[in-house]
């Protein structure tokens, strides 16, 4: 029998009923996801409308910085130390073999200021605080204090929302400026006190390659971005958490995972935009 | 949390942020004196510069008495141009020499200065006139492979060869 258009088997093969599913869902998660970064666009766009208030009573903030990064420094400092050392003590194994172990200075200064440093900073920073803004928003969601406040003619967004943003694009580059100096502590620790490197050498040579505005500014104005991020991503997650106890674990979770995402591929971009030809 | 103490903690943290800045800035980074002293600018035309980058170092006898301020191609001459913005503090005879050299095997370009014995000094704007180029290894390894070839050659050629030479 002639194939026809008309003739043509009515069924359409098993395969494609298999896949449809799968497929069906991942359409729906690619539109879900533009649609959230729609909407947090807009929502970032809101908070930062209804950030008045955070700066005419900056207490709000002042308080809020507190519980986000004073009180994360204990972390910060410590992993700045213990990273700065493993550098020291990692480079070291290496220079040595060409006989450049004054360098260990340079090589334990550049990987901290400009990558490390914000890097590692900002993601403990999104463990440490961005949770915990997370959980606090979505908790009071779910227990209907945001309501309430709206009932009360506060806007929850210039009330709870802006204070905390603010705070973190505050905290984020202080952390980040601790989390490199101690870890250039740390490399000198393992660096010249342990091992035994030149003091003169190890700081002269550091003072020679690190360029205080390409290096040491571009890791700021990096570790301001990632406060951003951080703040926006994690506000927004406790903001849009179901108003479940389960809802909250997950947008908890969700903004330690999509935060870390956010921050190493924004350093791509920011790193890319950075680097200059002429050494 | 009493006000006060939220207020003290606040300014602890940004105190503690302004001195990780200023370590970073100061002990870590090159913000340190050499911003402060004055320069004057004096020209050099190189054949090559070699690996010579903005911002590289100008040695005399070994130590830092300036920095590379700008390179550019002159287009009259087919030359680098490299205009050199020396401390102040150091003057330097008007026949001084400039030569482009490498610090070790694979270490940083730098231009040297040589001292010369003219008793006027070297001012802003001026030339030095007495250059040399960057030595590039690839002509050099070019250079010696040709001479042991020419070396070698007559030696493997008939004696009279090597006796006419």
């Amino acid at each position: 029998m002639r194939w026809t258009w008309a003739s043509r088997p009515r069924r359409r093969p098993r395969v494609f009923r298999k896949l449809r599913r799968p497929l069906e869902r991942l359409g729906h998660n690619f539109i879900e996801g533009i649609w959230g970064i729609g909407v947090m666009a807009r929502f970032f766009g809101l908070v930062l409308a209804s950030s008045g208030t955070s700066f005419s009573r900056f207490r709000l903030v002042m308080r809020e910085v507190y519980f986000t990064g004073v009180l994360s420094l204990i972390i910060i400092i410590v992993s700045g130390l213990f990273i700065g050392m493993v550098l020291g003590l990692q480079g070291y194994q290496t220079l040595q073999r060409y006989g450049a172990t004054e360098s260990i200075g340079v090589l334990v200064a550049l990987s901290l200021v400009r990558e490390l440093g914000p890097v590692v900073s900002a993601i403990l920073f999104a463990a440490r605080a961005g949770s915990a803004i997370t959980a606090e928003i979505g908790l009071m969601k779910t227990t209907e204090q945001l309501t309430a406040m709206d009932m009360m003619a506060v806007s929850p967004m210039a009330r709870v929302v802006a204070p905390r943003f603010w705070a973190g694009v505050i905290s984020m580059p202080i952390l980040a400026l601790l989390f490199s100096a101690m870890g250039v502590f740390g490399g000198y620790l393992v660096g010249v006190v342990l091992i035994g490197v030149d003091n003169g050498a190890f700081w002269s040579q550091m003072q020679a390659a690190v360029d205080f505005r390409y290096d040491v500014l571009n890791g700021v104005v990096k570790a301001f971005v990632f406060g951003i991020a951080v703040s926006v991503i994690a506000t927004f997650q406790g903001y849009d958490a179901p108003p479940t106890a389960e809802g909250v674990s997950r947008a908890t979770t969700r903004t330690v995972v999509t935060s870390a995402l956010v921050i190493l591929a924004l350093d791509l971009v920011l790193t890319a935009f950075m680097l200059r030809d002429d050494g | 949390m009493e006000r006060t103490t939220i207020d003290l903690w606040f300014g602890a943290f940004v105190a503690a942020g302004f001195a990780a800045l200023l370590v970073l800035a100061l002990k870590v980074g090159n913000l340190g004196a050499e911003r402060a002293a004055k320069t004057y600018n004096v020209e050099v035309r190189f054949d090559n510069i070699g690996g010579l980058k903005v911002r590289g170092p100008v040695r005399a006898s070994g130590v830092l008495v300036g920095r590379v301020a700008d390179i550019h191609f002159d287009n009259q001459r087919f030359q680098a141009s490299v205009k050199l913005a020396m401390d102040a503090r150091y003057e330097f005879p008007k026949d001084s020499g400039a030569a482009i050299l490498t610090s070790g095997l694979l270490g940083e370009t730098y231009v040297g200065i040589e001292a010369g014995g003219d008793e006027k000094k070297l001012a802003e704007g001026d030339r030095i006139q007495i250059t040399q180029s960057a030595v590039v290894l690839e002509k050099l390894i070019g250079q010696f492979l040709f001479s042991k070839a020419q070396e070698d050659a007559p030696a493997s050629a008939p004696a009279g060869a090597s006796a006419k030479k």
